[in-house]
């Protein structure tokens, strides 16, 4: 929708020779064209050199002269043809999934607590929002060195209340569910902050209107407080979700780049691998571009799916 | 209190439910605090770590102790970090760069995004499409193909070849977030403006721009921490030891042995405080300023 007034109307100095329109157009252009060459030029380059590179046999020894494949999409037929790609798929599913889905619960809870009018509150909000504060790379080493089998704490913690250390770095599942918590603590700041924000401008007025007409706490949390919230987290969860799917640095850095022999991956640091460990730079080019397009289905299924994200879109 | 006939209700038992009544609203508080202290305590317990590992001599590096403060406590690593090693000069090229990513972002983001909310143009929605899509590209699909870019622009082994990087990699979510925040300043300001004789540009330098002032806050936030913790970009385009960031020298401490634990941690400790004090500092604009806006509207 265009201004409804045209301010220049009437008036015949500055800007006259142009109608609103033009000037919008003029604005726009001026305002949106230096994001957007360096977006086209930074990203839409290098994904369209992807395509190619995706076609071709590029590795550490082809890297001066790569040749297509022929037939040209064998990259993509031997990603595809792998048994592996569905078990890191599944996985990743999973890890985006439960990630996101703490992400949210508990972030939401703590909104919650924190939006009441309690001492203490500023406090407390900078002591759960230290998580994201923290550069990610320092986070997850430090939780690297917590997960180690003897001298980490948290079997050291596990150990004092009686139970058995925990194999974080050896066992396949323990040493997945490693990044998981460590990216569960690194992501719920994003999330309640995002919540809080949503939860302050909801109007006291219509709580108190609800629990005049006999609502209970969870009768207005399900009726007032997540409706009213869904077009404020909604573009937050696609983000997350977006963020959490390719996450390589939490699942790179605490599983010590897949270890134990490969079995922690998601598809991202399988690609990471594929392409900066083994060379194999058009292979991880067509395994890129699955996974890109693997996340644009998700992304496009979840804003279907849910229809109160309509409201966002 | 009032029954529901409108006649006064027997005092006993009003001063029975308003008791009750107190004794739920004790018990919630007390829970609420419970539940946040706990978290809390989870919430900083790895900074907590990281101090307590830096301030450990050398020869309990293995230590399972579980003291905040360890025995035989000593500032040796803060002294080797910033006297001995390179981190003065890392912690200099990581705020060079974290600035100039800050700059050229906040400035980028703050008009691109006020266009997408306030003016109506050809490849307006793709435009906001290009930004959320370009977040969903694989960190591999891009790094390869920037790197070979980068070696023909001769960008390698530069400064301006990671801000570039960094502005792109925060851009996205920054124009989103300052087009959210606009989208929550009524036009009605601007529009008054411009009756009163301001230009177009006055208006968004005048009107709008100082009431978005929460939402820049944020989208510099982010920008410098961008700049300031980012590692995958890094390695790949940074080679010569002079130009190392932050994060390329202190992996380049955790490559060496052991003994190297002590220092890293004090580096780590050295580097989250200027990113945790700006983060608390702004973290009162970060509630209602984070508005991310939607692809609509």
């Amino acid at each position: 929708m265009a201004l409804p007034v045209d301010p220049a109307a009437g008036r015949p100095a500055r800007g006259a020779a142009l109608g609103w329109r033009g000037r919008e157009r003029l604005l726009a252009l001026a305002f949106v064209g230096p994001a957007m060459l360096v977006m086209l030029g930074i990203v839409l380059y290098p994904f369209v050199y992807n395509v190619y590179l995706s076609l071709t046999d590029m590795g550490l020894y082809t890297f001066r002269n790569p040749s297509l494949q022929s037939p040209l999409w064998k990259n993509y037929a031997e990603v595809l043809g792998h048994r592996e790609l569905y078990v890191v798929f599944f996985k990743t599913v999973a890890w985006t999934g439960v990630n996101v889905l703490f992400h949210v619960a508990i972030g939401l809870f703590l909104a919650v607590l924190l939006n009441q009018p309690i001492r203490g509150r500023t406090l407390f909000r900078v002591l759960l929002i230290l998580p994201w504060a923290m550069p990610q790379y320092i986070s997850a080493l430090t939780w690297k060195g917590m997960f180690n089998y003897e001298w980490g704490v948290v079997n050291h913690l596990l150990q004092k209340a009686g139970l058995a250390a925990v194999p974080w770095s050896t066992d396949p599942f323990w040493a997945f569910l490693a990044p998981l918590i460590t990216n569960i603590w690194l992501g719920f700041p994003f999330m309640m902050i995002i919540a809080l924000g949503g939860l302050q401008s909801i109007p006291q007025v219509v709580y108190e209107s609800a629990s005049v007409d006999g609502a209970g706490p969870a009768r207005r949390f399900f009726s007032i407080t997540l409706p009213m919230l869904k077009p404020v987290l909604a573009p937050a969860v696609m983000l997350g979700t977006i963020w959490t799917f390719n996450n390589l640095n939490v699942i790179w850095l605490v599983s010590n780049g897949g270890e134990p022999s490969d079995r922690t991956h998601i598809l991202v640091s399988y690609v990471y691998k594929a392409a900066f460990t083994y060379y194999r730079y058009g292979y991880a080019a067509a395994f890129s571009m699955i996974l890109f397009l693997i996340l644009f289905a998700l992304v496009w299924m979840q804003t279907r799916v849910g229809r109160a994200t309509e409201a966002s879109w | 209190m009032i029954g529901r006939a409108g006649i006064p209700e027997p005092s006993a038992a009003a001063a029975r439910r308003e008791r009750r009544a107190r004794r739920e609203r004790a018990l919630r508080l007390g829970l609420t605090y419970a539940v946040l202290v706990a978290v809390s305590a989870v919430a900083v317990f790895p900074i907590l770590q990281i101090v307590n590992i830096s301030l450990r001599p050398s020869d309990q590096f293995a230590s399972t102790s579980l003291r905040l403060i360890p025995e035989g406590a000593t500032l040796a690593a803060y002294r080797t970090i910033l006297f001995e090693k390179d981190f003065p000069r890392w912690l200099l090229n990581s705020i060079i760069v974290s600035l100039a990513t800050t700059i050229i972002g906040v400035a980028l983001a703050s008009t691109a995004g006020y266009a997408f909310s306030r003016l109506r143009f050809p490849l307006r929605r793709a435009g906001m499409m290009l930004f959320l899509v370009s977040q969903m590209f694989p960190a591999t699909m891009l790094l390869l193909p920037l790197f070979i870019m980068m070696r023909r622009l001769a960008l390698l082994d530069s400064f301006a070849g990671v801000i570039i990087a960094y502005v792109v990699t925060a851009l996205p979510f920054c124009v989103w977030t300052m087009k959210g925040y606009y989208d929550t300043i009524p036009r009605d300001l601007e529009e008054a403006a411009r009756v009163d004789g301001t230009s177009d540009l006055g208006a968004f330098w005048r009107v709008t721009l100082p009431l978005a002032s929460p939402a820049l806050a944020i989208t510099g936030l982010f920008s410098f921490m961008t700049g300031w913790s980012e590692f995958m970009v890094a390695r790949v385009v940074i080679s010569s030891k002079k130009l190392f960031t932050l994060p390329l020298g202190l992996e380049n401490l955790t490559s060496t042995f052991a003994t190297e634990w002590a220092n890293y941690a004090a580096g780590s400790f050295l580097v989250c405080v200027p990113v945790v004090v700006l983060f608390v500092v702004l973290s009162r604009f970060l509630v209602g300023g984070l508005t991310l806006g939607g692809v609509k509207g």
